[in-house]
């Protein structure tokens, strides 16, 4: 496990970018592809592909503008253009607390786990103390348990810190690092020459130190990968609101948005108003895709990278 | 392996130094794995063994719990469904995505733009892929829209017990953007001088594909296979988005009652916290199996190139 797959390989100030780079002059990389039969029909494969994966979202979009007798019907441009839909959710339903809420746990829960993973990380990648594998081995292993296993006495501590019913379950878990993060950012300390940190202590640094001002600014691409995968999960999660949340003004977007369905499903007594469930799904979608075209190169990568290295 | 810097008078005294730094570094990571992980995994077990509701005490009940669940026929249902639900998501999402990346491998520069549409279902908010699909789903909506155009059947998605699960595969499928990224990535790796060597030597596309392109990215099928075989099964967001929302047609119901969904009304609807330990134990124990077959069926499968690791 110390060999370093080549894949990180290259400068360690970006080790990101290398993944790419590395490939420069094969074939996948050429500037554009013989234009044959074959590629072609590529082109209108892939091109029908993309209309799967892109099109939903206009329905979608369309749907969240359409009245609530026309929002399942199959009228791709809705007359007239129900903009308001978008303000009466507000009015409806306090989503802009859940929208808050949401973007107050993504952030916590983003920072501390990028923090905390960084910090076991960095022990497992450059210090050399007894029992390393074996611990390592065990970090690997946590990354295989069902979170359903740990639910309910997870549920019991907070509840029983009469913490429940709070943000603070929502996020505070992360303050202690997890385990595929601590995997992901330890191969890219690995990637680091071990020389700057001998350095650095010749230069008298302390560990501390040596993790904050030498191996964090030279791994920052990875800590933004770790940052934005746990800030799209939080974004993302339904079942732990679901679980610690029972005031309507605490719940995140995930969960504010269930409720809708459940208010709103006809065969709960709800009439069927689809129209807000459909703004309120773009307003929880919204950001995400955004976040996700700045950071492109940050989710790519990092995926490609877990895929290579698992 | 453990030489401390050279010069320093204390030397010996340096290393005890690294290691306690070293624990000090790892303390969050111990702190949260004996109270989040070792700990609950415990209590769980623990608990699986009582009757609880958090009203009143655990109370011993021995094995009755897991008698209980051997002949719980929803465990059955739900077993059933979720098997199901694995049997064609991660086939499909692997044979799917290995496709779309070797179309991406072909097209150049334009690959960057196909990726990025493919991966925007993956960065979509689970509970709104499931609303999503309550409208792609429903009667007049997308998906029979299409199926109408090609004169093929227009099931009722949402409401026929018969077409709830087909129909679930169909939105999960939808997502699978994150093992294309990881697919394009693998193929990236494969030497290009293989491929025209095996040309030179009169091999065929699918002579090629057999053994070079397969032999070369099974290492990510084979993550690939795992990680999502692991989430298939633990399946739950959109589905109780979608179907348990409010809901109370029970035939739908049945048909979409999948482990996770069951284990959590066991849980926080009934509070039956130790027959719900039981079932999440037996959940443990089904995917450990699972992943340790898996991982024995990789040995045979899996070709590493120089096998450095």
């Amino acid at each position: 496990m110390t060999a370093q797959p080549h894949q990180v390989g290259g400068p360690a100030t970006a080790p990101l970018p290398a993944a790419g780079a590395q490939v420069a002059g094969r074939g996948a990389n050429r500037r554009w592809p013989d234009l044959g039969p074959g590629t072609i029909v590529r082109f209108l494969a892939l091109g029908v592909a993309t209309v799967i994966f892109v099109f939903p979202f206009v329905w979608l979009l369309s749907a969240s503008l359409k009245t609530r007798q026309t929002v399942l019907n199959s009228q791709l441009f809705p007359q007239p253009l129900q903009f308001e839909n978008y303000v009466r959710v507000f009015e409806i339903a306090p989503v802009a607390s859940w929208f808050t809420n949401s973007v107050l746990v993504g952030v916590l829960a983003a920072v501390t786990v990028t923090f905390s993973s960084a910090l076991v990380a960095f022990a497992f990648a450059y210090f050399r103390f007894p029992r390393r594998n074996l611990l390592f081995g065990l970090v690997l292993a946590t990354m295989m348990l069902p979170g359903a296993v740990v639910m309910i006495p997870s549920y019991l501590i907070w509840d029983t810190l009469g913490w429940t019913n709070t943000l603070v379950p929502l996020w505070a878990g992360n303050l202690f690092g997890s385990a595929f993060y601590i995997f992901l950012l330890r191969q890219f300390f690995l990637s680091l020459p071990r020389d700057l940190f001998e350095a650095a202590r010749v230069d008298g640094a302390s560990y501390p130190r040596m993790w904050w001002s030498v191996a964090l600014p030279l791994t920052r691409s990875a800590m933004i990968v770790v940052f934005i995968f746990e800030l799209k999960a939080s974004w993302t999660d339904l079942l732990k609101p679901l679980i610690f949340i029972r005031d309507t003004a605490l719940y995140t977007l995930p969960l504010g948005l269930q409720s809708l369905v459940s208010r709103f499903n006809p065969t709960s007594g709800g009439q069927g108003e689809f129209h807000y469930i459909m703004a309120a799904s773009v307003i929880i979608t919204v950001p995400m895709i955004t976040i996700f075209f700045l950071a492109q190169r940050y989710f790519v990568e990092g995926i490609a990278t877990t895929g290579s290295k698992g | 392996m453990t030489a401390p810097v050279a010069g320093t008078p204390s030397s010996r005294w340096r290393v005890g130094d690294e290691t306690r730094w070293a624990f000090i570094f790892l303390l969050p990571w111990i702190i949260g794995f004996v109270v989040f992980t070792a700990g609950p995994m415990i209590a769980s077990l623990a608990l699986s063994f009582t009757n609880y509701n958090v009203f009143r005490p655990p109370e011993f009940v021995g094995l009755d719990n897991f008698e209980r669940l051997a002949n719980d026929r929803r465990i059955g249902l739900a077993l059933g469904n979720t098997a199901f639900y694995a049997a064609f998501h991660v086939p499909g999402v692997i044979i799917l995505s290995l496709a779309l990346a070797m179309l991406l491998l072909r097209v150049g520069r334009a690959a960057g733009f196909f990726r990025t549409a493919f991966y925007l279902p993956a960065v979509t908010p689970a509970v709104a892929v499931g609303t999503l699909f309550l409208l792609l789903l429903s009667g007049n909506g997308l998906l029979n829209q299409i199926s109408g155009t090609f004169g093929l059947a227009q099931p009722r998605w949402l409401t026929d017990p018969a077409w709830v699960k087909p129909g679930i595969v169909i939105m999960s499928l939808w997502s699978l953007g994150s093992t294309v990224v990881i697919y394009f990535a693998a193929l990236r790796n494969v030497p290009l001088e293989l491929y025209e060597a095996a040309k030179i030597d009169g091999a065929s596309a699918w002579q090629a594909f057999r053994n070079i392109t397969l032999p070369f990215i099974s290492g990510a099928i084979f993550f690939t296979l795992i990680v999502n075989t692991i989430a298939s099964i633990q399946i739950f967001t959109e589905v109780f988005t979608m179907f348990f929302s409010g809901t109370r047609s029970s035939g739908v119901q049945s048909s979409a009652l999948f482990y996770v969904i069951y284990l959590f009304q066991k849980a926080f609807e009934d509070f039956q916290f130790g027959y719900a330990s039981a079932m999440a134990w037996l959940l443990f124990v089904i995917i450990l199996a699972i992943t340790a077959v898996q991982m024995k069926l990789s040995k045979r499968f899996v070709f590493y190139a120089g096998d450095d690791r």
